[in-house]
């Protein structure tokens, strides 16, 4: 099993013509990902890939049945794309996308709270559930299917972490990649309560960074809703404070943010705290064994 | 982001919020003609991004023109160094003189985008001219807060609860009501991150009036923003950082140890950084490349690094998704031949196209030490830096 998105998922992709998205689709089609259509304006009646391309997502939906979009275009145009997916009632909406402005996604995130659909992102690297779908711009290779649930704040350092986990023989059933922008369309605690009722995922590895709360927020709802294991590392320990450390959301201000506090609430939540970001596939291994055998 | 108090005021008078008579001045006779201008005793405030400038001696009040021209003076050209800018502080070159206003209270007002509630919040208090973190800490009860719908935007009903709540008189009420209004107007219409006045003062005459004011901008806005960008000066930035951006890597934070940085992800530049120190080792920067896609980009990082003398070994460490081990490898080889790069070099790569990637550095004849993961590629750089 995995969450949100697997084989019967029909994407969309915005921006399908674009350099970015010509070549992630490419990489999609090739692991196996339904790719039913595209989107760009000015192209409609053309095919990509083999993809038909439509002007319009309404029209895209309405001829193709696609159930997920993910969004590769330009930051000043993101915010219409997005909201563009959510009129057209999808209910996954996938942003890729880095450097929308925080007030363009104010006004989006006040948008999508009134209709169905989920974002993931923006900033972020995708989400693919190995073996089934990749909707996202990560290597596929890297991959192996399993039970382990992936959700984290950061693209490469989740690739560094899955990665290890294949090294191990450790599969996982869908991988995450929520974003580095300081408002996320789904925080740690969206995906961590899907993973929780998820009946093919047994663990989980949650990868957070300095600044914000979310680590947080996720601690709380682990401790009260969260019986399957959670592995957490927190990258920016030794950040100083001030400096926005790349992400948008990675900054340490005043007092709030600090890597030491997210890792004490999480250990507090019984999360198993990994400091060394080489050991997050032996921890995960070693909690899995524990686990299992109590 | 930032901009200079006198770049902030001008907007705020833009946007219809009173700030004191003055003006800035470039030069100590400058000051003095300004001085004499306003009559009577003036302030004079040196004009760098940072905060804690008044307990540095960089705000200082003057009885007349002739202080106020030896004060500028004294500014001007110099380097000020306040507990928030680096041990060799930030250059001054302009200074606010300003009148001094007779105060009978100090309030505070600001607006940032709360992330929780994702939507913009406005911070009022009536124990203003203080840092609003303490007040936070000791006096909650005097933080009053309201949370901006980005459907309605403000409205008047917002700015009388955080008015009265600030007890205000029902005339200094409308006053504050209008001031929220326009704040907010400025903060929505040129994207600001934060836009902060502390202190707000109620003047002797009963007037709003803000005494000093922060606006911060959103970096991702920009685009839309020529006028803002307009005002950035580049001198108040890190000499290399000041560098790295002018060769187009906008992700670059220098640090204060030896181990030059270069990765593509900002938390996995995060994590890099926290592993170097793990194994005993202090990094020189934080470097996100983001998506490499030519190898420029390797090759400027590379010119940061050689102009920056504290680097005494480089560490690439790349696991490629959008970006392509093998572009980065081309790109490590470009620098090497292009450029003189004097210490160790640690590279350790993955992902998409890494045996290209590997098979293109072994056979370029580079010198480097190739590292087999992240905790090898931080100690063999500690090592190597350590030598």
């Amino acid at each position: 099993m995995s969450i949100l998105i697997d084989e019967n998922t029909r994407l969309l992709v915005q921006g399908i013509t674009g350099s970015e998205g010509s070549f992630h689709t490419q990489r999609c089609i090739e692991y196996g990902t339904k790719v039913v259509a595209g989107m760009t304006p000015g192209k409609g009646g053309t095919t990509a890939f083999g993809v038909p391309v439509f002007n319009t997502v309404d029209s895209a939906v309405r001829e193709t049945g696609a159930t997920a979009s993910i969004i590769f275009v330009p930051p000043a145009a993101a915010a219409d794309s997005i909201l563009e997916a959510a009129e057209a009632r999808l209910p996954l909406v996938v942003c890729i996308t880095e450097g929308i402005p925080v007030l363009d996604m104010v006004r989006v995130h006040r948008y999508l709270a009134d209709t169905p659909t989920r974002l993931i992102g923006p900033n972020c690297p995708g989400l693919i559930s190995p073996g089934k779908c990749k909707a996202g711009i990560m290597a596929g290779d890297i991959h192996l299917p399993g039970s382990v649930g992936v959700v984290s704040r950061s693209g490469t350092l989740t690739y560094e972490s899955v990665s290890q986990l294949t090294a191990l023989n450790i599969g996982q059933s869908t991988c995450v990649g929520i974003g580095g922008d300081p408002l996320p369309g789904s925080s740690f605690v969206d995906i961590l309560s899907l993973f929780q009722t998820d009946p093919g995922t047994q663990a989980v590895v949650l990868i957070g960074e300095i600044g914000g709360t979310l680590e947080q927020e996720a601690a709380r709802f682990i401790k009260d809703n969260v019986s399957k294991p959670v592995v957490a590392f927190i990258a920016g320990a030794s950040a100083p404070p001030g400096r926005r450390m790349g992400h948008a959301g990675a900054i340490i201000s005043g007092s709030s943010g600090r890597a030491q506090d997210k890792q004490a609430a999480l250990s507090e939540a019984g999360a198993v705290i990994v400091h060394n970001p080489a050991e997050i596939g032996v921890t995960l291994r070693k909690t899995l064994g524990k686990h299992l055998t109590q | 982001m930032k901009v200079h108090e006198y770049q902030a005021k001008a907007l705020l008078t833009e946007y219809g919020i009173t700030v004191p008579p003055g003006k800035v001045a470039e030069s100590a006779a400058e000051a003095r003609r300004i001085a004499s201008e306003l009559s009577g005793k003036v302030i004079v405030k040196a004009q760098i991004y940072a905060g804690g400038r008044g307990k540095a001696g960089g705000v200082k009040i003057a009885n007349d023109r002739d202080e106020a021209e030896k004060l500028a003076a004294g500014m001007i050209d110099t380097r000020l160094v306040t507990g928030q800018t680096s041990s060799s502080g930030s250059p001054v070159r302009k200074v606010l003189v300003e009148k001094v206003m007779p105060v009978s209270r100090e309030l505070y007002i600001s607006i940032v985008v709360d992330n929780k509630h994702r939507m913009p919040v406005i911070i009022a208090s009536e124990a203003g001219g203080m840092d609003i973190e303490q007040v936070s800490r000791t006096n909650p009860e005097k933080i009053l807060k309201a949370y901006i719908d980005p459907a309605t935007g403000f409205q008047d009903f917002v700015g009388r609860r955080l008015a009265y709540g600030m007890n205000l008189s029902p005339d200094q009420v409308k006053a504050a009501v209008r001031l929220m209004a326009n704040l907010y107007r400025l903060f929505e219409a040129k994207d600001c991150s934060l836009a902060e006045i502390n202190p707000l003062v109620v003047t002797a005459e009963g007037g709003l009036m803000a005494l000093d004011a922060k606006l911060n901008f959103d970096d991702s806005a920009l685009f839309r923003h020529d006028d803002i960008r307009q005002l950035h000066d580049a001198e108040q930035d890190d000499p290399y950082e000041a560098i790295a951006h002018d060769l187009g890597i906008r992700n670059y934070i220098k640090l204060d140890g030896n181990i030059g940085c270069a990765v593509n992800g900002a938390g996995l530049a995060m994590a890099v950084l926290d592993m170097i120190k793990l194994a005993g080792g202090n990094p020189a920067n934080f470097l996100d490349f983001g998506t490499v896609n030519n190898t420029a980009v390797v090759v400027n990082a590379f010119k940061v690094f050689n102009s920056d003398p504290s680097v005494k070994a480089i560490l690439v460490n790349i696991f490629g998704g959008i970006s392509r081990a093998d572009i980065v490898a081309s790109g490590l080889v470009e620098a090497c031949t292009k450029l003189q790069v004097k210490v160790p070099l640690l590279v350790r790569l993955a992902g998409t196209n890494v045996a290209e990637g590997k098979q293109i550095l072994a056979g370029s004849g580079v010198q480097y030490i190739e590292a087999a993961d992240l905790f090898d590629a931080a100690q063999k750089a500690v090592a190597a830096a350590g030598k």
